[in-house]
């Protein structure tokens, strides 16, 4: 009982990074770009993020750090992609290698350090509760953060003006620049503050999570939080939900192993990995099904008047 | 303010002068920041770009590695071209090493013997089924399935490093290996034979030269290779034209994870003789760079492969004589092809200087006017 209070735990924790990424991600694409440059601004975000959390020892501050790098990098991503209309699927690569090779340079310095420890986090009187205070309510708050920001983007995107407007330019930026809408502005506004979104995902693996900074930290969570919003097709409550299916696999592997399952570590690695194949299959099977849920403007550059 | 005008035409000039522009903007770049991390920038420069190609053994090298690269972007140039999406060459390249290093391991088990190179094309002929097989899931689920072959392909690079680091922490591990991460070291009949004495270059380089050839053949001067770009470029054209999308599919991954398999198994049985978990230092992911510096093109490749290796020396060389991460080569990679994707606007744009502000020509009078009354 208390194991698996304890795995419920693990898998909201491990499941939270995915959801904001995807949440940041999706807010990217309801505006019709797809920026596969996850990966890279969330590796950027972590390091900056533990860099700031080893300097400081405050977590808002290595947030903060972490969302302005990871909109720092999707701004050079917007500034290739939506100013200069450069093949979206190269950006977005180029944004993940170099993600992954400046984290690495900068990230010398901060290999084997350690965080401060900090004390647990518990919501009062919750907490003590036999099994749901510790499956639920122990949980660093930045977990509690994605949920109400599921609620927060389903609210922007489909309860407000603003939200109408971004999911039109991702539908249709012809129609939208006809109407007199600034659709590149409104695709960087949406990159950004996605990009923002993936960086504190990003900190949140580094500060929080791991706690600590290796190469290659993120471990393709960019990428399983792209193929999150496919999965989801493009509604914000079914990211949050694919993000803990995940979580639960990755925290599947380490249950298995302390069940003492005769199944080598590697080959338990490669589950999340798996898992996001044979989702990404089942869900994409039905073409009409992904055709009428995907912007349909999604990874088409717009260049007013050409 | 600059402002962007479509060409009439896209310029041929361009295209081959954008990936110039772009080195020589990164070069600038990387010399300001050695200056910022407190070197002298033209040392640093010389280092990556002046001292690989210092004397014949360290072409050999700049050679050594320029050769999976050039393999593996070869295969890649066919899927861009194609419009097929594989950015998974890095474990096609890793299936690639496993199949060959396992034919290699088999064979030694038979107690082969012979001179060098003697069993080398059986080695090689299993990395390009190896890494077809691995592309072969990502062509099954794209065409069965409408799986995105860009997600797909990709988590497949972790599930095959994950293999091969259960093959070498497991059951190939080299029994009198110390319990390192390794396996036995090949038979000397399956490695492939040095092509200039004390080197580590081998004749996978001359087999990648051939193949640049054939490349350029099979692009530009087949049929297939035809259908494959007006399918990539148009496919509504290729459509009615009655080429096959699917086909064109299984095309384009067959061949560049047959082409990342032979260079993973070239890389197992030349260079490093065994399997150890660091089998590729990122030539698949590294060769989507050369693909796009070399615009596609057989022969573009092959420099720009060239061009990648040194950077690649270069990296490994400033952590010895100057202390810096060697982590600096993704750095510059990355600055690289950002660059090149900028500069490549140049190739369908015209950058014009036009007076007046934001209110462009191109807007519809009405949409200017309501503008200017917010």
């Amino acid at each position: 009982m208390n194991e698996l209070a304890l795995l419920v735990a693990a898998t909201l924790a491990s499941g939270t990074p995915l959801a904001i990424a995807g949440l940041g991600l999706l807010l990217g694409e309801k505006a019709g770009v797809l920026n596969l440059g996850a990966e890279g601004m969330m590796l950027v975000a972590a390091i900056a993020g533990f860099g700031a959390a080893f300097l400081t020892g405050s977590d808002t501050i290595a947030f903060a750090a972490g969302a302005a790098a990871g909109a720092a990098m999707a701004a050079l991503f917007a500034l290739l992609a939506i100013g200069l209309n450069t093949n979206q699927y190269a950006t977005g690569l180029a944004l993940s290698l170099f993600g992954a090779g400046f984290s690495a340079f900068v990230g010398v310095a901060f290999v084997g350090k350690k965080l401060p420890d900090r004390a647990p986090f518990e919501l009062p009187l919750l907490a003590d509760l036999p099994f749901f205070g510790p499956a639920l309510f122990r949980q660093h708050p930045m977990v509690y953060v994605a949920i109400a920001l599921v609620a927060a983007l389903a609210w922007f995107l489909y309860r407000t003006r603003a939200g109408l407007v971004l999911r039109a330019v991702g539908e249709s930026p012809e129609s939208a620049h006809a109407l007199g809408y600034p659709v590149r502005a409104i695709r960087l506004a949406a990159v950004v503050t996605g990009g923002a979104l993936c960086g504190i995902a990003g900190a949140f693996l580094s500060v929080v999570y791991a706690p600590l900074w290796v190469e290659g930290l993120v471990a393709g969570r960019g990428w399983i939080a792209l193929a999150l919003t496919t999965f989801a097709t493009w509604r914000p409550a079914r990211v949050l939900l694919g993000a803990y299916l995940f979580g639960g696999v990755t925290m599947l592997q380490f249950a298995l192993q302390g069940a003492g399952v005769e199944v080598s570590s590697q080959l338990l690695s490669m589950l999340p990995y798996l898992a996001t194949i044979v989702v990404l299959a089942l869900i994409s099977r039905n073409p009409l099904w992904i055709r009428i849920n995907m912007p349909a403007s999604l990874g088409k550059p717009f260049h007013p008047g050409s | 303010m600059l402002k962007l005008e479509a060409r009439a035409q896209p310029s041929q000039a361009m295209s081959v002068a954008s990936p110039l522009i772009a080195l020589a903007l990164t070069v600038l770049l990387a010399g300001l920041l050695f200056a910022a991390l407190g070197k002298d920038p033209l040392k640093g420069l010389g280092i990556f770009f002046v001292e690989p190609l210092n004397g014949v053994r360290a072409v050999s090298e700049v050679l050594l590695k320029a050769t999976p690269l050039i393999l593996c972007a070869l295969g890649l140039a066919v899927c861009y071209r194609s419009n097929v999406w594989n950015i998974g060459a890095e474990g096609q390249f890793l299936l690639g090493a496993i199949a060959g290093g396992g034919a290699a391991l088999w064979l030694g088990h038979q107690g082969v013997g012979g001179p060098q190179g003697l069993y080398a094309p059986l080695v090689l002929l299993a990395g390009v089924v190896g890494g077809m097989a691995w592309a072969a899931i990502t062509a099954l689920l794209r065409d069965r399935c409408n799986a995105s072959e860009i997600l797909v392909s990709l988590m497949l690079v972790y599930v095959a490093q994950q293999l091969l680091n259960y093959l070498v922490f497991g059951p190939w591990k080299d029994p009198g290996g110390f319990n390192f991460p390794q396996t036995r070291t090949f038979e000397v009949a399956t490695w492939l034979p040095a092509l200039l004495p004390r080197s580590r270059l081998h004749w996978g380089f001359v087999l990648a030269l051939v193949m640049v050839v054939l490349f350029w053949v099979f692009l530009f001067r087949s049929w297939r290779g035809y259908q494959l770009q007006v399918g990539g470029l148009a496919p509504a054209a290729a459509r009615y034209a009655g080429f096959s999308a699917r086909s064109s599919l299984w095309t384009a991954l067959l061949v560049s994870g047959g082409m990342a398999g032979l260079a993973g198994a070239m890389e197992a049985a030349g260079p490093l003789r065994q399997l150890t978990p660091h089998v590729s230092t990122g030539y698949g992911f590294t060769a989507i760079i050369v693909c796009f510096v070399g615009r596609l093109h057989p022969l573009g490749i092959a420099l720009a492969g060239v061009l990648l290796s040194m950077l690649l020396i270069g990296g490994e060389l400033a952590q010895s004589r100057l202390g810096l991460p060697n982590a600096l080569t993704g750095v510059f990679q990355g600055l690289l092809l950002f660059l090149l994707l900028a500069c490549d606007t140049l190739i369908n744009y015209r950058v014009r200087w036009k007076r007046g502000g934001l209110a462009s020509t191109a807007l519809p009078a009405a949409v200017v006017a309501k503008e200017g009354a917010a």
